[in-house]
């Protein structure tokens, strides 16, 4: 869900307000902080020109302690979390690392949401598997720094040097004189002073940590989550808040004929029923417009919705046909493209390749389908606009209404409820602009906006529907020689770009030209493919397609040798190497330095090796039974995944085991790491086996879980392994974790297929192709 | 008028029969850990139990709740302690959280019916309740949990 372009435009929007100081919201009044400041300049990494990661991020990143803590006098410390959380668990492993350095109880910590306000927070856009990997380092500031706060004030009271005291399970101690004070007695002083410059501080070494790296933590949201408290976007509930849904129109860009809403409104309970105004296309994150019925409950307003009657001037796009589209699609993947790779001369090489091979794939739309779909509340009245709501990128929405609605920044409050799911969807904040339409429509009064499953379905930011066309030459010996990889998919630059047909950067490199192989003669081509829907990130974006067709077809390679599957990867993959990244066109990295983040392909050597060894690569299978394997590095992560497939009479595909290995550096919070893998496994296994959406004249032919299917516990795999390849220490990089498990589950699976059946899957979803 | 009771307190519906129970409680009663996902029927974030039994909240009508008793996830335990919602914590199963409420209402009618369920009475009694996030390996394993847990 990697939201470059779209944080392109959040930066632009985000400047505009960094003159601006936001102020602590939904933070109980504590002693500790409260101070506006925002940190100590990090001067350093100031005077570097070209800022990556966090830093190059719109509104930066902070790890001033009296931002994001504060100290209660009973000893409660409240983090302030100011990125979403959608399942990734970055409450818990924030809080995890912030009370590590610390020397805070984690039982005694409470975790808050920020409100959006990047100018005083620093980036809040959720996505992008950057979470941790950006703010690690920053967190054990914030918790070194306000235990250094701490142990000066006791030191002053006690009048001994600072360098004798320490901070140790939300004490700090005197081990000369046994003199102790707990955190709460010393909050208010230490509050006094100056924080720490970033070098003065002293962090644990990891045999010091008692969170950071540990299993077995529980979430901070558990039990909120397990008795019915937890409060989800879905959930807001503010005073005499009224509720609608909205009909849209069925095809992207079309437009409102005409209505007649006199059925609707004699539904008891319905209290209006308003025209939003569509937003031209191409239309970014805005509504797309339509007729919403505002109720007193959601039932009358859905009952309210279904009597209307309205005729749509379907627009431009409404002879949207996905199988004759995959036709175009397929017809552009035959004609070469604009070149976006080139290592020496792939066509001379093919032409002198003792053998060619030669495949297509396809990958269709597919919806994110969170669970809760998407629902905001808002209240908006002249002077002030407020949304709760399960939004991604909370400091999007607060710009986009500050300008709809001609209001200050901080007359725009955005309440960042849990989401319900995000995988993308959520980090387009159309549904809280409608919601603030509604309530300015109704004068102020509150407005629950809730997308029903079937506008969720239908109306959404959908994953591109893609043609990946491979050839590759071999020498007699069955070595790759030649490498011409075509991939041809409507951008997602397409909702804000008029004509856009290109992939951008983001997308290509997502897979298709930081191809790693050891092949001399490359090239990557990208025909262009024009958008006809609402295109938006989906968990691992671009990945999907091009790992499902690079990783198949490095197994169809070795099939075409007569090679064993992963014997054949790892010399596809040659001898181990850093790769300069100019020569896989050195185009995007998923906003990191290229240097310090290049591909180490002994790293992806390791995670297929040590998933190989735990799978029992080789093992003896019962017949109807076959072991797949695919690799695939995303969100500077490296990901290996072993599928086992028994496929039974009439095609019956059962998946009894995976085992999935990962490398992303340094693992902060492992149960949460294994648990985004064991997530990544099933939603990869949903979109290979059962997920399609679409489209007959303009319109999405899906409409609910039971033509929108999505695996279910009785097709999930009964043993799904993880191996977390960690190295020792915490210096080094982090990688990703929300999204790189997902990519080479597919193609495993499709290898694990072939392996047990001989049949090769090039189409998704696999539905009843082995029938 | 129908009159039934949740988590043990009377209740009074005077509106719309047709209302589903979902929006009931969500709307009306202010009783939101009952989610909507589909409502379809087809993804069980919406179970609650109605004498006991586990239920489709989005697909009863309100009208033909007279008498019944509901059960919601907030009246599931007095203090959280159920079996299946302290395995739940100790798994950690909750990704996002959203499902879950529904699926520890459908595991605790299903172990309220059968102590010892294997594999298959797991994947039968749990395959409407759909969790996008895929925590369905822990949910397996904290319903053996508070199997365990319970007979102990
Ligand atoms: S909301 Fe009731 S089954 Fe989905
Ligand atoms: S935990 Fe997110 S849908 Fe189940």
């Amino acid at each position: 869900m990697n939201a470059h372009l779209a944080n392109d435009i959040a930066n632009e929007i985000a400047n505009l307000s960094l003159s601006r100081r936001g102020f602590l919201r939904g933070l109980a009044a504590g002693s500790f902080v409260l101070a506006t400041g925002i940190g100590p300049a990090r001067a350093q990494e100031a005077k570097e020109a070209k800022k990556y990661a966090g830093e190059a991020m719109s509104g930066g990143l902070r790890d001033d302690p009296r931002i994001f803590l504060t100290i209660e006098d009973d000893g409660t410390v409240s983090l302030l979390c100011h990125r979403a959380e959608m399942g990734q668990g970055v409450r818990t492993s924030w809080a995890m690392v912030v009370a590590d350095e610390l020397e805070a109880e984690l039982a005694r910590v409470v975790v808050a949401q920020a409100p959006g306000d990047e100018a005083r927070y620093g980036n809040q856009n959720t996505d992008g598997s950057r979470s941790m990997r950006h703010h690690f380092q920053a967190l054990r500031r914030i918790g070194a720094a306000a235990r250094r706060m701490l142990e000066e004030e006791a030191a002053a009271r006690w009048n001994v040097p600072v360098a004798q005291v320490r901070g140790e399970r939300h004490e700090v101690v005197h081990a000369a004189s046994g003199r102790r004070l707990g955190f709460g007695a010393l909050a208010r002083g230490a509050a006094q002073r100056p924080v720490p410059a970033a070098d003065a501080l002293v962090f644990k070494t990891p045999a010091q940590f008692r969170y950071i790296g540990r299993d077995g933590i529980g979430l901070v949201d558990n039990l909120d989550i397990t008795t019915g408290k937890a409060v989800y976007g879905a959930d807001a509930r503010i005073e005499g808040m009224a509720y609608a849904v909205v009909a849209r129109p069925p095809v992207y860009g079309g437009k409102l004929k005409r209505y007649d809403a006199s059925r609707a409104v004699r539904v008891p309970g319905v209290l209006q029923v308003v025209v939003i105004d569509p937003t031209p296309i191409p239309s970014a994150f805005q509504p797309l417009g339509g007729v919403a019925v505002i109720a007193e409950n959601t039932y009358a307003a859905i009952k309210g919705r279904s009597l209307l009657d309205i005729e749509w001037d379907d627009g431009p796009n409404a002879g949207y046909d996905s199988a004759r589209y995959r036709e175009t699609l397929e017809a552009a993947a035959g004609q070469p493209g604009k070149v976006v790779r080139n290592n020496g001369d792939a066509d001379a090489a093919m032409a002198r390749a003792a053998r060619r091979v030669d495949a297509t794939y396809y990958i269709p739309h597919l919806a994110q389908a969170p669970m809760e779909p998407p629902t905001a509340t808002a209240r908006v009245t002249a002077e002030l606009c407020e949304v709760w709501c399960s939004v991604q990128a909370p400091e999007a929405i607060r710009s986009d209404l500050s300008k709809r609605f001609k209001l200050p920044l901080d007359k725009v409050v955005v309440h960042p409820l849990l989401l319900g799911g995000g995988f993308g969807r959520k980090s387009k904040p159309d549904f809280a602009s409608e919601a603030a339409i509604l309530s300015r429509a109704m004068n102020g009064r509150p407005v629950k906006l809730m997308f029903t499953r079937e506008d969720d379905l239908q109306n959404g930011f959908l994953h591109t529907v893609s043609v990946e066309r491979l050839q590759a030459g071999l020498d007699a010996q069955g070595r790759a020689q030649a490498w011409l990889h075509r991939t041809v998919a409507p951008t997602i630059q397409s909702i804000f770009m008029p004509g856009a047909k290109q992939e951008g950067a983001f997308e290509l490199a997502m897979g298709a030209v930081d191809m790693p192989f050891a092949i001399p003669d490359v090239r990557v081509e990208n025909p262009a493919a024009e958008a006809h829907t609402r295109l938006g990130w989906f968990r691992s974006v671009s990945n999907i397609p091009h790992a499902f067709a690079v990783q198949s077809f490095a197994a169809e390679l070795a099939a075409a040798a007569g090679r064993d599957p992963r014997d054949y990867l790892l010399e596809l993959l040659g001898p181990d190497r850093v790769i300069d990244p100019a020569s896989m066109s050195d185009a995007w990295l998923y906003g990191e330095d290229p240097k310090r983040y290049a591909y180490d392909t002994a790293r992806l050597r390791g995670v297929i090796e040590r998933v190989a060894q735990e799978a029992g690569w080789g093992r003896s299978l019962p017949p109807g039974h076959g072991l797949g394997i695919a690799a695939h590095r995303s969100f500077v992560t490296y990901a290996a995944v072993v599928v086992e497939v028994a496929v039974g009479a009439r095609g019956k595909l059962t998946i009894p085991r995976v085992d999935i290995a990962l490398d992303c550096g340094a693992v902060i919070n492992p149960d949460r790491v294994r648990a985004q893998l064991e997530g990544a496994v099933i939603q990869g296994i949903s979109l290979a086996t059962v997920g399609e959406i679409s489209f007959k004249a303009g319109r999405v032919e899906q409409s609910n879980f039971h033509n929108y299917p999505v695996t279910r516990i009785g097709a999930a795999p009964k043993q799904i392994h993880t191996h977390l390849v960690t190295p020792t220490g915490f210096d080094a990089p982090l990688g990703g974790v929300g999204e790189p498990g997902l990519p080479p589950v597919a193609p495993a699976l499709a290898n694990a297929i072939f392996a047990a059946t001989g049949k090769r899957i090039r189409r998704l979803p696999i539905g009843d192709q082995l029938a | 008028m129908t009159t039934f009771t949740v988590n043990g307190s009377a209740h009074r519906h005077d509106g719309d029969p047709e209302m589903p129970l979902l929006w009931y409680l969500r709307d009306l009663a202010g009783l939101t850990g009952t989610k909507y996902g589909c409502g379809a029927g087809l993804c069980g974030t919406c179970t609650v139990l109605v004498d006991g039994q586990a239920a489709r909240a989005c697909l009863l009508p309100v009208g033909q709740l007279g008498g019944r008793a509901i059960t919601t996830i907030e009246g599931l335990s007095a203090d959280g302690m159920h079996p299946v919602q302290v395995a739940w914590r100790e798994l950690n199963v909750a990704q996002c959280g959203y499902c879950q409420a529904g699926q520890i209402m459908q595991a605790a009618a299903l172990l309220a019916k059968t102590p010892r369920p294997s594999d298959a009475d797991i994947d039968a009694a749990m395959s409407g309740n759909l969790c996008r996030c895929g925590t369905y390996p822990r949910i397996r394993a904290a319903i053996l949990r508070a199997a365990e847990g319970a007979k102990s």
